[in-house]
């Protein structure tokens, strides 16, 4: 059974993603639909989506050159194989879409954060769920552990913060994480990772932020601004 | 009046949800309702052998589905409860082998037959869990209290509650009071703090459930156990009865009471 070839344009070009069955058979299917649709695809960057496939950097190279062949930039190779990502990255292929898009672009100065919509969710978020938005995010409920939640800018947690968050994720230094309980399993600010320290106190309201070099939080004062 | 499919599920492994399936089933046929446990682990059953029901496998779940023999061939009644029937799973076929829709018509057919379907989910949350999960009109939860355990059943919770099968409820399985007295176990408080569903029982640590699951003969079937006791609760709390729930304690305050009795001069 050949392995199926679905093509999808999306932001970063073209996105082809392989079904599945044998790497041999598979290519040969990539490359029969390339040639069948060589004009409409041609100029095109490709990103590829292999699946669990482990490539090897001579296969990808050799991909990249038959592919270049025929008039078409290999870019970016999606796996969900540790192998062949990083075979991938050796190569100079993106791994990631988002990740490819950023190094041509300046990093977020100001906080993009503003421009758009703030985000309330007045629920609890159970392990394993994840949220992200590039605006603020205001969750009124509790974050267990193994949530994740990831946002663009500032994030309030009314209620208590046990999971996973990663604020001002574009790359906002000025970015804050509030909670009533701040108990994260991890606390990200831009590109900042901190660990809360083991504390055994009663739970108090806490903003987390980043002060010289280092993220600190700081507890709620009724008289502090 | 149809019966009504209780699926037990936990995400963590060996947390006790075969134990707990084989006894609530066992306990309900007690009771005087008829009862089917079904094994949804295809490919690593053990409510066979819990049951102490494994020689007498001819049919299991998947022939039913894929039209090999009639649902009522693949029903195993137990000798000890008449009321108790066992649909087991398929050993030499894995979880691939049905479908979420497989399941819930072979549990409306059910339905017509029996009071309660007690499904017993495998771990995870892949197609085996959610095979058991489709056909539910209620799903119960089983943990530990122990943090790995309990970090699976919120995962648990939050799928179960995405796909709108109502609030879940909750059995703490293998309560060891003495550790949770000193501070080396999560009392069922702390549990309840993250996870904020409904208990529905505490079933206390018993190494004679080892021994019950080694002879087929559920422990909630021994009137000495408290562990079966425990299992008879969640039964009874199942079938809609208020019960209170059991005082775990109460291994210390005996031997107390016993001492006063004993010691001379009295009070």
């Amino acid at each position: 059974m050949r392995p199926s070839v679905q093509i999808k344009g999306i932001r970063e070009g073209l996105l082809i993603i392989l079904g599945e069955g044998e790497w041999q058979q598979a290519q040969e299917a990539l490359l029969e639909e390339v040639e069948r649709q060589a004009d409409f695809l041609r100029g095109g960057n490709i990103i590829l989506e292999v699946g669990e496939r482990a490539l090897n950097a001579a296969t990808l190279g050799k991909l990249r050159d038959t592919l270049s062949d025929l008039g078409l930039s290999f870019w970016g190779v999606l796996s969900t194989s540790p192998n062949t990502e990083q075979n991938a990255q050796a190569l100079g292929l993106a791994t990631r879409i988002h990740q490819a898009e950023r190094s041509e672009t300046e990093p977020a100065q100001e906080s993009a954060a503003n421009d758009v919509e703030a985000l309330l969710v007045r629920r609890t978020l159970r392990s394993g769920t994840r949220l992200e938005h590039p605006g603020h995010i205001t969750v009124v409920g509790d974050v267990n552990p193994g949530a994740e939640i990831i946002a663009g800018g500032d994030i309030v947690v009314w209620g208590r913060l046990r999971g996973m968050v990663h604020a001002g994720a574009e790359g906002d230094e000025s970015a804050v994480v509030c909670a009533l309980d701040l108990s994260p399993t991890q606390l990200r600010i831009a590109g900042r990772i901190a660990i809360s320290p083991k504390q055994n106190r009663k739970p108090q309201p806490e903003m987390a932020a980043i002060r010289g070099n280092q993220v600190v939080a700081e507890n709620w004062t009724p008289s502090g601004k | 009046m149809a019966g009504l499919v209780v699926t037990i599920t936990s995400g963590k492994g060996g947390v006790g949800k075969t134990t707990a399936t084989a006894n609530i089933g066992a306990a309900m046929a007690q009771n005087g309702w008829k009862v089917a446990c079904l094994d949804a682990d295809i490919g690593l059953r053990n409510l066979d052998v819990v049951m102490g029901l494994e020689n007498r496998i001819v049919y299991d779940l998947v022939d039913v589905v894929e039209g090999r023999c009639r649902i009522r061939q693949a029903m195993i009644r137990d000798k000890r409860l008449p009321e108790l029937h066992l649909i087991p799973a398929a050993q030499t076929r894995d979880k691939s082998a049905l479908s979420p829709s497989d399941m819930v018509r072979l549990c409306d057919e059910l339905r017509e037959i029996v009071d309660y379907i007690v499904i017993d989910s495998p771990a995870g949350i892949e197609r085996g869990f959610h095979n058991a999960l489709a056909p539910a009109d209620h799903v119960v939860i089983v943990t530990n209290p122990e943090v790995s355990a309990v970090r699976d059943a919120d995962r648990i919770i939050g799928i179960v509650e995405a796909e709108e099968k109502g609030p879940p409820t909750l059995i703490i399985n293998r309560v060891n009071p003495a550790m949770v007295k000193r501070g080396d176990m999560l009392a069922a408080e702390d549990v309840l703090e993250l996870l904020a569903i409904e208990l529905i029982g505490v079933v206390p640590e018993d190494e004679n459930v080892i021994v019950s699951t080694n002879r087929g003969m559920p422990i909630a079937l021994d009137g000495k156990s408290r562990a079966g006791e425990a299992f008879r609760n969640i039964a009874l709390r199942l079938e809609g009865k208020q019960v209170p729930f059991m005082e775990l304690d109460d291994e210390r305050g005996l031997l107390q009471r016993f001492s006063r009795f004993i010691r001379p001069g009295g009070a």
